[in-house]
């Protein structure tokens, strides 16, 4: 099992530094020129020379990367020009309230799906299971814009339960901030349940169908622990996989709800850093964005073997 | 000429007790569809009594597992028992609620499936899952449960009980996880044991330690068992009194022996005159055949529902189904022609011919096709994979060369590289003495042609979304080169050559049944008229009636094509009756290979002689003397120093045999065997294994 860790850790390594050139090459070397982009276009050439000479930018292209990710590493991860300020600090505290917001969206579609997933499997082709099967589905076509949009227009204009933006307080806590986060949360939920649900469903009615489980059946167990041990232990694993893979996103990919909520989370960041073309803030953010997804996958499948037998140290 | 197998046989039960544990009386079984009630199992009766095993045998479709899952009432939610009465120990199961049931099932009531590796949950260790019986019935906590699962895992001859208990299945054998299984059912010493084809996913030679195991444990324990096969073979080596089941119903029960010696119905007769015989005498017969297949349980005809498919037939037959009556003292027939059903040994001969007089005799024919020393290696992460390591064959023209060993033997890889689908690492292929490329894709159009594959699986090698004509025109077109018009007749002329109608032409691979998809198989192999044909496992996944009408055509296309064959088979019955030579291989290696007389008749290599005897032969009257093989086939990753065969062999020397590749032993003709023991010797240490009978067939010698 830890050769199996390391093994995975080592291309999770080689994964990121495969990332962090394409981010650099992107960022870096494609666009032109960045003294003429930062002086403007009638600065004397002495100026220019001057300012790449500071930034290294007259040194070799593999060379500048390797001092990039070199301070990228040692946490030195540079001054973002369009905030004016060193970048780490910030990105760090967009990544709390990323994590926040996806805590409390998984702790609502997770569950959720799981339990409804199984539901449909067991009551499988009854009104139950249709209901469930296409509610799902409908919400998977649903953009998060739209349904979003919906949430607003009903909880904080209708009803004024939730306020319709989410700009949280980077000073208060989790529990200050968490009526701002439900509405966010619930359009995350809405959009991935039905992934749970589906996949949920679906492996549990292969599994039900396996021949160990007229096995469980016959030695005569109560279905309760049919259900618990023989069932649920091998019809989660694809459902424990999808739903470890989908925290990266989770965390770094909800773009379109931070927007429309106003959250400030790390994908917003991102945004931002795109519009001004703050190319420090777009490097850091990316490269910490592509960590987090490494990590998730990472954690899938360490999940996954810990949980399968027969993958187990392969 | 018949042989008389001498040795161990099951016991024919003890004395029976006055009553039966598990009767079943006038079962019906139906399934309600999409289409309507299907009447699964009709006014089906039977009883097992303590120690007694009761064989239900039938073809797939003959609802033989319906019938015994159904009676200890394990349905599927749209299944359910209509009427009748299944009792256990005199409770009726029919009126318990489903929590009583569960009370039954694993300790009044124990289960033996037919694929164990699948029978068994992959994510939980061995012991758990076995602890799990001891502790729902027995009611014992955690360390008593161990115990008493490391007594019964001792008691199926589990080698080291507590590390097994600590494996997941698959990281077990099919044999040991069968073990588990049988221990699992046993934990509870159960009135009955259901045993649903319990070795038919294992190898020839685990089968055989099994069924041994299965013997014994039958007197051990006082369990009824029913014992559900579609093998002849196994029957006779577990079985006191056999019911024959056919589209739903019962067509005949009686004991053992009777079944076999007397069958008092056409269909047990037929089924008896599909397997092959085991006498390898030069001379080739067909096989019975039954016209027709078996109906669908919604299509049954009115009267006797073999009436379409039998030869004795009169129109009374088809007017009102015969019931099930006792016909001789414990005999039941549901024929009521029974009077005029003949004696085996008799009808055999009627209703079988000559396909040819002999394949021996032509012993100088030219060589077709020969392997050298050919060798195919894989490379793997952490070595060398020897799946064929070796080995010469010689294939005659207008013969079959039958390859036997069990699975992980490399016969497969043999035929792949022959034909280039798996190009050989090593040695030479020639065909008509002249060298092949080793890949097809390096070899002439004109090779290809004469070459052919017919694979196991029939689903797999058609194309499901191409039609039979298609599947059979492509070779014509490809290899053959005639134009469409005459490929599509050519192919309407093979269809009609392998017995199917003209009209399948436009069928689609799902619309036929598996032994129509291989008839068309086997066209699509002659298409090109090649002069070679390797089939790999060709039948092995059939019924018995379809098997026996796929080795009738295979023979009757040989002799009117003249082509050569290389039959690969994990059964020795089909090999022997189909080839003329017989090359036995183990771990990529031939053990022995000649003339398939000489390889059937002492001396035998040790491996033959393992296999011979672990061959379930479906006459009960013939004894085998139990030599069994412990463990499987080594990896080819790791091929043993000295005789490769040296650490199962029950025939071992020592360090010779450890250390020292055997040297090849000629024997009579071309017969060759690998092996340190001098064949003189060998023939002395088997005179017992095999004796030949005095020239009677051995369906007579009941």
């Amino acid at each position: 099992m830890v050769r199996f860790i390391l093994r995975r850790l080592g291309f999770m390594v080689l994964t990121v530094i495969l990332a962090s050139i394409i981010i650099f090459w992107a960022t870096a070397v494609l666009p032109g020129d960045v003294a003429t982009m930062v002086l403007g276009r009638y600065a004397t050439e002495e100026a220019k020379t001057e300012l790449r000479h500071e930034l290294g930018l007259d040194k070799p292209v593999p060379e500048q990367y390797a001092n990039w990710l070199g301070d990228y590493v040692r946490g030195d991860w540079g001054a973002s020009p369009s905030m004016d300020t060193v970048v780490r600090p910030v990105v760090f505290e967009r990544l709390r309230n990323s994590m926040m917001l996806a805590l409390v969206a998984f702790a609502m579609y997770v569950p959720l799906g799981i339990f409804l997933g199984l539901l449909a499997a067991l009551r499988k082709n009854t009104w139950a299971d249709n209901l469930i099967s296409v509610g799902s589905l409908a919400f998977i076509g649903l953009p998060e814009f739209v349904s979003g949009t919906f949430l607003i227009a009903i909880f904080s204009i209708q009803l004024g339960w939730f306020p319709s933006q989410s700009a949280i307080d980077p000073n208060a806590s989790f529990l200050e901030s968490f009526p701002l986060l439900i509405l966010p949360a619930v359009t995350v939920a809405l959009t991935s349940l039905a992934y749970v649900v589906r996949m949920t469903r679906s492996s549990t009615v292969d599994v039900l169908q396996m021949d160990y489980v007229r096995t469980a059946n016959l030695k005569g167990l109560p279905p309760r622990r049919v259900l618990f041990v023989h069932v649920l232990r091998n019809s989660l694993l694809p459902t424990i996989t999808v739903v470890a893979i989908g925290i990266g996103w989770l965390i770094g990919g909800l773009i379109i709800t931070e927007s429309l909520f106003s959250y400030p989370g790390i994908g917003r960041l991102l945004l931002f850093a795109i519009q001004r073309r703050d190319m420090v803030l777009i490097q850091a953010t990316a490269l910490l964005i592509v960590i987090i997804y490494v990590v998730a996958n990472l954690l899938a499948d360490v999940l996954y073997a810990a949980l399968n037998p027969r993958i187990r140290y392969t | 000429m018949a042989i008389a197998i001498q040795g161990q046989v099951p016991s024919d039960g003890a004395a029976k007790a006055p009553r039966p544990v598990f009767e079943i009386e006038g079962l019906h079984i139906d399934y309600t569809t999409e289409f309507g009630v299907l009447h699964a199992a009709r006014n089906v009766s039977l009883s097992v009594h303590e120690h007694e095993s009761f064989g239900l045998v039938g073809e797939s479709g003959s609802g033989k597992s319906t019938l015994a899952m159904g009676s200890i009432r394990y349905l599927a939610s749209n299944g359910k028992v209509s009427d009748g009465s299944v009792r256990l120990n005199g409770v009726e199961l029919l009126g318990l609620s489903p929590k009583q049931l569960r009370e039954l099932w694993g300790s009044s009531i124990g289960v033996v499936y037919q694929s164990p590796l699948s029978a068994l949950n992959p994510s939980i260790v061995i012991g758990k899952q076995l602890a799990e019986v001891a502790r729902q019935h027995l009611g014992m906590d955690a360390s008593a449960a161990k115990a008493r699962v490391v007594e019964m895992l001792t008691k199926v001859a589990m080698p080291d009980p507590e590390a097994v208990m600590k494996r997941y299945p698959h990281q077990l054998s099919g044999g040991m996880l069968q073990r588990c299984v049988i221990a699992m059912a046993l934990m509870t010493n159960p009135s009955l044991l259901v045993m649903d084809e319990p070795t038919t996913a294992l190898d020839v030679t685990t089968q055989a330690v099994v069924l041994d195991l299965v013997a014994e444990l039958k007197r051990e324990f006082d369990s009824a068992i029913l014992y559900i096969t579609h093998d002849l073979g196994v029957v006779t080596k577990i079985c006191d009194r056999v019911g024959v089941m056919y589209a739903g119903e019962f067509m005949e029960q009686a004991g053992l022996r009777e079944l076999f010696s007397r069958p008092l119905h056409p269909y047990t007769l037929d089924l008896l005159g599909c397997v092959p015989r085991f006498d390898p005498t030069p001379e080739k017969r067909s096989l019975v055949t039954i016209p027709g297949a078996i109906p669908r349980v919604d299509e049954l005809p009115p009267g006797c529902i073999f009436a379409p498919r039998c030869e004795f037939v009169q129109p009374a037959c088809t007017e009102a189904r015969p019931p099930l009556v006792e016909v001789a003292p414990e005999h039941h027939s549901a024929c009521r022609r029974w009077p005029v059903v003949p004696v085996p040994s008799e009808y055999l001969r009627e209703a079988t011919e000559a396909v040819r007089a002999s394949g021996s005799e032509a012993r100088d024919v030219d060589i077709l096709v020969e392997a050298k020393d050919t060798q195919v290696h894989f490379k793997a992460p952490r070595g060398v994979i020897r799946a064929v390591d070796g080995v010469d064959l010689k294939v005659a023209v207008g013969q079959t060369l039958g390859v036997v060993g069990e699975s992980g033997s490399g016969k497969t890889t043999v035929a792949r590289a022959i034909i280039g689908l798996t190009p050989a690492t090593g040695g030479d292929i020639t065909l008509r003495g002249k060298s092949l490329p080793r890949s097809t894709g390096k070899r002439p159009r004109s090779t290809l042609r004469e070459i052919q594959m017919v694979f196991q699986n029939p689903d797999a090698s058609l194309n499901p979304t191409r039609t039979v004509g298609d599947a059979i025109m492509r070779p014509l077109s490809l290899l053959a080169g005639v134009d469409h018009d005459e490929a599509k007749r050519r192919a309407q002329d093979l269809l009609r050559s392998v017995s199917l109608p003209v009209s399948y032409f436009d069928r689609l691979p799902h619309e036929l049944s598996g032994g129509e998809k291989q008839r068309v198989a086997i066209a699509r192999a002659f298409a090109a008229e090649p002069e070679f044909i390797l089939c790999d496992e060709p039948i092995s996944s059939l019924d018995v009636s379809v098997q026996g009408s796929l080795m009738n055509l295979l023979m009757q296309l040989q002799v009117e094509k003249h082509t050569s064959y290389l039959f690969i088979s994990h059964d020795l019955s089909a090999v022997q009756h189909l080839a003329d030579a017989i090359a036995v291989v183990y771990l990529g290696h031939v053990m022995e290979i000649g003339d398939a007389t000489k390889v059937l008749a002492p001396p035998f290599h040790p491996y033959t002689e393992a296999l011979l005897s672990a061959v379930p032969l479906p006459d009960p009257d013939v004894k085998q003397k139990p030599i069994r093989l412990g463990g499987s086939v080594p990896s080819a990753m790791y091929v043993p120093a000295g005789c490769r065969f040296h650490p199962r062999c029950p025939r071992f020397l020592g360090d010779l045999c450890a250390n020292e590749e055997p040297p090849w032993r000629e024997g009579e003709g071309d017969h060759r065997i690998y092996c340190h023991i001098p064949l003189d010797h060998l023939t002395h240490l088997q005179a017992e294994t095999l004796v030949f009978g005095e020239g009677d067939s051995p369906g007579e010698n009941a």
